[in-house]
């Protein structure tokens, strides 16, 4: 199943490319690409993003349920591991900055074997999580590298990033350690899709589509850097006149920026609909957000709901020869 | 052991490489017989008003759902999608990454992909698609949806009690998704429909009615109790009293009901009795909340919380001042997590105060109950007991964290802290499969029945396995615990895979090496077998 459904994914992004690359070089098509689609990606992704993440902040959290990882809080002489075990609300930010800083749990990944005797073998596993955060960090500096095209003069602090990002000055232009680190990631991440059994047999058409579009995006990204440069003074142009909503891109921007931009557009509006809503949602899971803390302060149901119970009184009714002859005290005789 | 269980060679005929040709989303055909429970008599669903109370079991084609089953079903997730944040939002936000995938004991055990966390969820996640999101209405199985059928129904069953609600996979998750949390989902949506197991249902019965899982009525209790008393004499010399229902005492002390009716179990008993009476502690216990444990965990939040209440209520009435639980591992999960927002707030009771230390429990200020365990480890640091190691030194003990205490609560120094100070040798399984990454014992959330007992036997593996480690390492022929459910369950799986290791309580050792005020010469332990001589050299420590 699982090749057919990459197989499905890699076409609609070849499709989405296609339709960029020859939309570009049509009159007609042209400027719904340049000047309509980025607004209506850009206003789905707002709606449905804000969307999503209001309703989850909207549901109630009934119970406290932290998945602790650590020794709890309890005696002063126990040491009590308070990032992975906070008990304490400051403690529980620490732990959410763990984990979206440094992606904490994915760090925590062994692989099982089952070896002879038997014996199950765990051995540390963390490429998934080197990669991933590889993937997210140079993600993250590269959407902020990006800003240069829209802020004009362009921030110190910016240029300060990107100079740091292209350290290694390899040919002219630099080239940006995050280009490569991504790209490699990506690759990663899309391989171990195709060869562990697990994790091909679980994966779904929506997987890859989503890392074949983002390789897209990189992909193409990378081409107009370093091979088929696009005028760079052009786009920036493009880029400001979208920030003041009155977009204009000029003739002699090549069609590969096209697709590089339609892809962008297509991620934005596919976030809300999609997984990549983890972006939002991993700050508002409650077996990670809440502190330890359910015995110290009580934790509010809003809809604790009434049940029927067995009181005490029913049960002595109930029971009340029984207990009689235990010789146990009873309420009423 | 039943004619279901494969013998251990046949049973690790397994892989981890799921075959590429089959589609999870296709529903699995037949419901293997050893792998699933026995559904719930009629006579339990209607002792608890739930619905569709009929004769049917899981082997039979025909499961008699009522006619609207499906809309009953899509109804009940719509409203726990709005109850619960943690539903909706591990419905949202897995990017299967697989990081969770071989984390799952019952998946170690089986080979069989649905038993990776996050298919498991997927196979509520895909109906979630089909019927409430954009995608999965609009393109179906290529999203990943799927429609709620017949087969689809059935394999919910299947898989949601082939989940211990161990929580082992929410550790690994980037994003802490519980699939723990989607089982417990999924159970209650079933038994909207009467889809429920009888291994869960009974307890629950029995326990909301008589006030134990077994049903043990009020005269049948107090006689387990006087039996623990003279066997404490016959093993001591001294007659210890033990209050039941006693109004004005300062603390109502709560234990699984197993601690009376099951062995080994019951020498965890003799061994919170003894300390009490050593420390003279001004305690009762209760006849009516004579359960700690909570088969309504396994079944429902309502069902949790009507069991429950029978604590406060008690405690209430009785006048004590706080609470003290027993060993017991999805007790506390209720007791820690749930409790206090169920069917608080306590402010009928004071902040525990060991009354021979002074500590005061600062940790349950508001829930009001400590855990055994936390409660004698603050003795024994304190220097307020004396013991005798040397009476344990028939034991090469190791130490099982029972998933709820470490993954829903994180008591894992307090144990071994006891253990530490009563027994000369104690060697920890390794790291990966103890402490907050420990390996259920497979029988939990329920499924602890016989007919189901190649699952519970595949779910053991991992657990079994590092015993085994250890086992061959250090010789360990003690594996020591504090649950009720791992106490009943894992001899049965210590027989199968790692045979010559017995179960017992953290507090069964605590009593063999207590050292009681006016005893006499102990000659066996607590278990009569006889102690083993004193030998010359001095004790190897770990
Ligand atoms: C902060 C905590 C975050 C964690 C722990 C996290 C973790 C992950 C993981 C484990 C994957 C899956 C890799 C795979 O395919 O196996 C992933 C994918 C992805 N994440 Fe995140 N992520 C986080 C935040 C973000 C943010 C803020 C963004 C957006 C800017 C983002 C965008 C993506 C994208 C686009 C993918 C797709 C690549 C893929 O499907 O593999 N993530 N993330
Ligand atoms: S680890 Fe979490 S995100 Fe990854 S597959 Fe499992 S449940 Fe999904
Ligand atoms: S909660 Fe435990 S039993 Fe259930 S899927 Fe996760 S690891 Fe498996």
């Amino acid at each position: 199943m699982s090749p057919l459904r990459a197989g499905i994914a890699f076409l609609l992004v070849v499709l989405v490319a296609a339709l960029a690359y020859f939309g570009a070089e049509t009159a007609a098509v042209r400027p719904l690409l340049a000047d309509i689609l980025p607004y209506a990606a850009l206003v789905i992704f707002l709606a449905g993003f804000s969307f999503k993440v209001i309703r989850w902040a909207w549901s109630p959290v009934p119970f406290r349920i932290p998945t602790t990882c650590g020794q709890q809080k309890s005696l002063p002489w126990i040491k009590a591991n308070r990032l992975d075990n906070p008990s304490t609300k400051t403690g529980a930010w620490g732990r959410m900055a763990l984990e979206v800083l440094c992606f904490r749990s994915l760090f925590r990944n062994t692989r099982a074997e089952l070896r002879e005797g038997p014996r199950i073998a765990y051995s540390e596993d963390k490429f998934l999580w080197l990669a991933a955060l590889a993937f997210h960090w140079s993600l993250l500096f590269i959407l902020l590298r990006h800003l240069r095209f829209f802020l004009l003069p362009v921030p110190h602090w910016l240029l300060g990033m990107s100079a740091l990002d292209g350290f290694f000055q390899v040919g002219a232009p630099g080239l940006y350690i995050t280009d490569g680190v991504i790209f490699l990631a990506l690759l990663y991440l899309l391989a171990r899709r195709f060869w562990d059994a697990q994790v091909r047999y679980l994966s779904l058409l929506a997987d890859y589509f989503a890392l074949f579009l983002l390789l897209g995006l990189v992909l193409t990204g990378i081409q107009m850097r370093y091979s088929d440069r696009v005028d760079l003074e052009r786009v920036k142009e493009f880029a400001l006149s979208l920030t003041v909503l009155s977009p204009h891109i000029s003739a002699a921007v090549a069609p590969l920026f096209f697709v590089h931009l339609t892809f962008v557009c297509v991620l934005l509006a596919y976030i809300p609909f999609s997984k990549l809503m983890h972006l939002g949602g991993v700050f508002l899971s409650p077996t990670r957000n809440l502190a330890n803390n359910s015995r110290i302060q009580r934790h509010i149901n809003p809809w604790n709901p009434p049940v029927k119970v067995h009181t005490y009184a029913e049960w002595e009714d109930e029971f009340r020869e029984k207990i009689r002859a235990a010789g146990l005290p009873l309420e009423k005789e | 052991m039943s004619d279901h269980a494969p013998s251990p060679q046949e049973l690790v005929q397994i892989t981890y490489q799921p075959k590429g040709s089959t589609d999870w989303l296709e529903p699995v055909a037949t419901l293997s017989k050893g792998r699933y429970c026995y559904s719930a008599a009629a006579k339990n669903l209607n002792a608890m008003d739930l619905p569709n109370p009929r004769e049917w079991q899981p082997f039979e084609e025909d499961w008699k759902l009522p006619p609207d089953w499906q809309k009953i079903i899509l109804n009940g997730m719509q409203a726990r999608l709005k109850k619960f944040r943690s539903f909706r939002l591990f419905m949202d936000i897995c990017v299967r990454c697989g990081a969770c995938a071989d984390k799952c004991h019952f998946y170690l055990g089986s080979g069989d992909p649905k038993n990776m966390p996050v298919l498991r969820a997927e196979l509520m996640r895909s109906v979630y698609r089909r019927y409430f999101t954009v995608a999965g209405r609009l393109f179906g199985k290529w999203a990943g949806a799927r429609d709620l059928t017949v087969p689809v129904l059935k394999e919910w069953f299947y898989y949601f009690y082939q989940c211990t609600e161990c929580r082992r996979c929410s550790v690994f998750c980037p994003y802490g998704i519980d699939t723990a949390e989607i089982t417990m989902i999924a159970r209650e949506l079933l038994n909207l429909v009467g889809v429920n197991v009888n291994w869960v249902m009974e307890p629950v019965a029995n326990c909301y009615r008589v006030g134990n899982h077994l049903g043990i009525q009020p005269h049948s209790f107090v006689n387990s109790i006087e039996m623990a008393v003279d066997d404490i004499e016959d093993l001591t010399g001294i007659r210890i009293e033990v209050p039941i229902n006693r109004n004005g005492a300062e603390v109502l002390f709560v234990m699984p009901s197993a601690d009376y009716y099951g062995s080994p179990h019951y020498y965890t008993l003799l061994g919170y009795l003894m300390l009490f009476h050593e420390i003279g502690l001004d305690y009762t216990i209760s006849a009516y909340a004579a359960e700690g444990g909570n088969f309504g965990l396994f079944a429902s939040n309502e069902m949790m919380k009507q069991l429950n209440y029978k604590i406060y209520a008690e405690a209430r009435r009785l006048g004590v001042k706080w609470l003290l639980g027993g060993e017991c591992g999805h007790m506390w999960r209720v007791l820690n997590q749930y409790m206090d927002t169920m069917n608080g707030p306590a402010d009928f009771l004071e902040v525990p105060v060991s009354p021979v230390t002074g500590t005061r429990f600062e940790n349950t200020r508001s829930t009001k109950m400590v855990h055994i365990c936390e409660f004698t480890a603050d003795l024994i640091h304190q220097g307020n007991l004396k013991l005798d190691p040397s009476r344990n030194d028939q034991w090469r003990v190791t130490f099982h964290d029972s998933c709820n205490p470490a993954r829903g609560m994180g008591l894992l120094e307090e144990p071994r802290a006891i253990i530490r100070s009563t027994c000369n040798q104690f060697y920890e399984m390794p790291e990966n499969t103890i402490r907050e990454q420990t390996f259920c014992c497979g029988s939990g959330a329920g499924l602890g029945t016989d007919e189901n007992i190649e699952m519970r036997m595949r779910g053991a593996l991992p657990r079994a396995n590092a015993v085994k480690y250890v086992q061959q390492r250090h010789g360990v022929n003690m594996l020591a615990c504090i649950c009720a459910i791992d106490k009943a369950t894992l001899p049965t799986a210590m027989n199968y895979w790692v045979p010559g290791v017995e179960v017992g309580g953290v507090h069964e050792l605590l009593g063999n090496a207590l050292v009681m005020q006016g005893e006499k010469e102990r000659t066996t332990d607590l278990r009569s077998e006889p102690l083993k001589e004193k030998e010359k050299e001095a004790p190897v420590h770990a």
